[in-house]
């Protein structure tokens, strides 16, 4: 490798630049499938918002939460599912379709990394569903019931930070789980595991203030809390006082980690590829 | 009929042993099924830590009517919840192979990929319904099990009317699978809780135009000798055979209406 220049800087920003439309692109194909996703995403926070606002009027203040708090966590949930991949597939159907045909071999002569290529295409795929699937029940739920938005720009800077930085953790996650395949083939019962774990350490079946103390601190020893939880804490932190720097680099630690473990098992894992088919 | 159960049953059966052979991940699916339903259970327990009563049900009653709902779902989601995958069939063409198949469509794409581990769904309804059976106050009758065994089966039949909906609508929309989702789970996860949590317009919904407040909410008031709290006429109650039946006549109609209307991808 030689010294770095200007020009490959800037060939490197607009290749990876290139691939996070290419990923924005690929899914913003599918329309139908955007509606119809956006379509479950608002029936579904309608019914947990309901359950919320029952849960929340019998125990006013439940874990530090008001009403409009709680409903506010029901409905930008329901609009972080997609953008953080909250249901797995995605990377995880990719790569481990790639492996399975052959068509992984491929991906390793690319002038790119196996993991900035993915990465670039799945922000590019999350960029599309924040604006698809996330910004349809933010404002039904916002048109329905009164939900607590931040009243300072910097609360919201803050909060599109954080969902960016939720977003590459899910890719983190699913990654490193995607390359299972390499091992495994078949990853569909690995991937269940990880939606379960997802699902309910995330903050997405109740919020993680509900939860029983050393349930809490279960979640919060594991990195699932970084996909909900954490940007909804942000987004709530002028109602709630929740200090917003230790969330947000418990998020960059578990990134740093996530990503660090994904490129050392890739390269672990090209070591001993077999190429499949062909 | 008979044509459509005995290729169901081949077709299903040719899955199953399919599943088999893979020992081990059959038995790791099924049992992260069940352990998958178990969390939304779980989030009630959490739940009932902050509170005595929900929607004025007590955690006993909220199982009986979780587990009602969780069964048919399961059910309904074994026999022809890959109906939801209709959409792939039509878009690599292989829903034309099916049509000229000497068994009817219906059968074949319900039993298309048939997966046994979704047993797992329903065995943790068992787990809580037995629970609930022994916890719950209730005063059981002979009706009162007529009721809830009928529920169960007019339940799952419900669920499976909404899963052949979804289906046929694919033959439209092909990518829209997804909305299958918000009826399907959707309705199940909103008759886990008591529908006294929602507005009344949303209870009217799932009554008269959807009719998944059949598949445990009414029968499960009967069974826990409670009066509607809406003040619904009685005999709702006993009402979920003819929202069983009308729904499967409406969902009968529009899959027929759809396999009219499909166009082939072509080849």
């Amino acid at each position: 490798m030689g010294p770095i220049s200007i020009d490959r800087v800037r060939g490197t920003a607009g290749l990876y630049g290139a691939l996070v439309v290419r990923g924005f692109r690929r899914y913003a194909t599918y329309r139908a499938a955007t509606v119809a996703g956006a379509f479950t995403n608002t029936v579904f926070g309608v019914i947990i918002a309901y359950t919320y606002l029952a849960l929340w009027e019998t125990r006013p203040d439940l874990g530090g939460y008001g009403v409009a708090q709680a409903l506010t966590f029901a409905w930008v949930a329901q609009a972080l599912i997609a953008p953080v991949g909250l249901f797995g597939g995605f990377i995880i159907d990719d790569l481990s379709e790639r492996v399975r045909t052959g068509a992984a071999a491929i991906d390793l002569h690319r002038p790119v990394s196996l993991l900035g290529l993915r990465l670039a295409e799945d922000v590019g795929r999350a960029a599309y569903h924040l604006l698809a699937r996330g910004l349809p029940p933010m404002v039904v739920g916002a048109v329905l019931f009164d939900l607590a938005w931040p009243s300072q720009l910097s609360t919201w800077v803050l909060f599109a930070l954080s969902v960016a930085l939720a977003v590459v953790v899910g890719f983190g996650l699913r990654y490193l789980l995607g390359l299972l395949a390499y091992w495994i083939i078949d990853v569909q019962g690995p991937a269940w595991v990880l939606v379960v774990l997802q699902l309910f350490f995330s903050g997405m079946m109740l919020p993680l203030v509900v939860f029983p103390d050393w349930l809490r601190t279960v979640a919060d020893l594991l990195p699932f809390r970084c996909l909900i939880q954490i940007p909804i804490d942000v987004l709530l932190s002028e109602d709630t006082g929740t200090a917003v720097a230790p969330l947000i680099g418990v998020q960059l630690l578990w990134i740093g980690f996530l990503l660090g473990a994904g490129g050392a098992l890739t390269r672990f894992a090209v070591r001993k590829v077999v190429v499949q088919g062909g | 009929m008979v044509d459509a159960v005995r290729g169901f049953a081949i077709i299903a059966g040719a899955w199953v042993r399919s599943a088999l052979s893979y020992r081990t991940s059959f038995v790791i699916g099924t049992l992260v099924q069940l352990v998958i339903t178990f969390l939304d259970f779980a989030a009630i327990i959490i739940m009932f830590g902050h509170i005595e009563a929900f929607g004025g049900f007590s955690i006993s009653q909220i199982a009986l009517l979780y587990a009602m709902s969780g069964f048919a779902l399961g059910a309904a989601d074994m026999l022809v919840g890959n109906a939801e995958a209709l959409g792939r069939r039509i878009r690599d063409g292989s829903f034309d192979q099916m049509l000229i198949r000497p068994v009817p469509a219906l059968a074949q794409v319900a039993a298309d990929r048939f997966a046994l581990r979704r047993i797992g769904r329903i065995a943790q309804s068992g787990v809580v319904l037995t629970w609930a059976i022994s916890a719950a106050p209730i005063d059981w009758s002979v009706a009162r099990v007529v009721v809830l065994a009928g529920a169960m089966a007019c339940g799952a039949v419900i669920f499976c009317a909404v899963f052949v909906m979804g289906g046929a609508f694919q033959v439209f929309a092909g990518d829209a699978a997804e909305v299958a989702n918000a009826f399907t789970y959707g309705g199940n996860t909103l008759t886990q809780y008591p529908l006294t949590i929602y507005p009344s317009e949303l209870v009217k919904g799932v009554t008269f135009i959807v009719p998944i407040a059949f598949v445990n909410w009414y029968p499960g008031l009967f069974v826990l000798g409670m009066d509607d709290p809406f003040g619904l006429p009685g005999w709702l109650q006993f009402a979920s055979p003819v929202a069983a039946v009308a729904f499967v006549v409406v969902a009968a109609a529009f899959w027929r209406t759809a396999i009219r209307h499909y166009r082939s991808t072509g080849s």
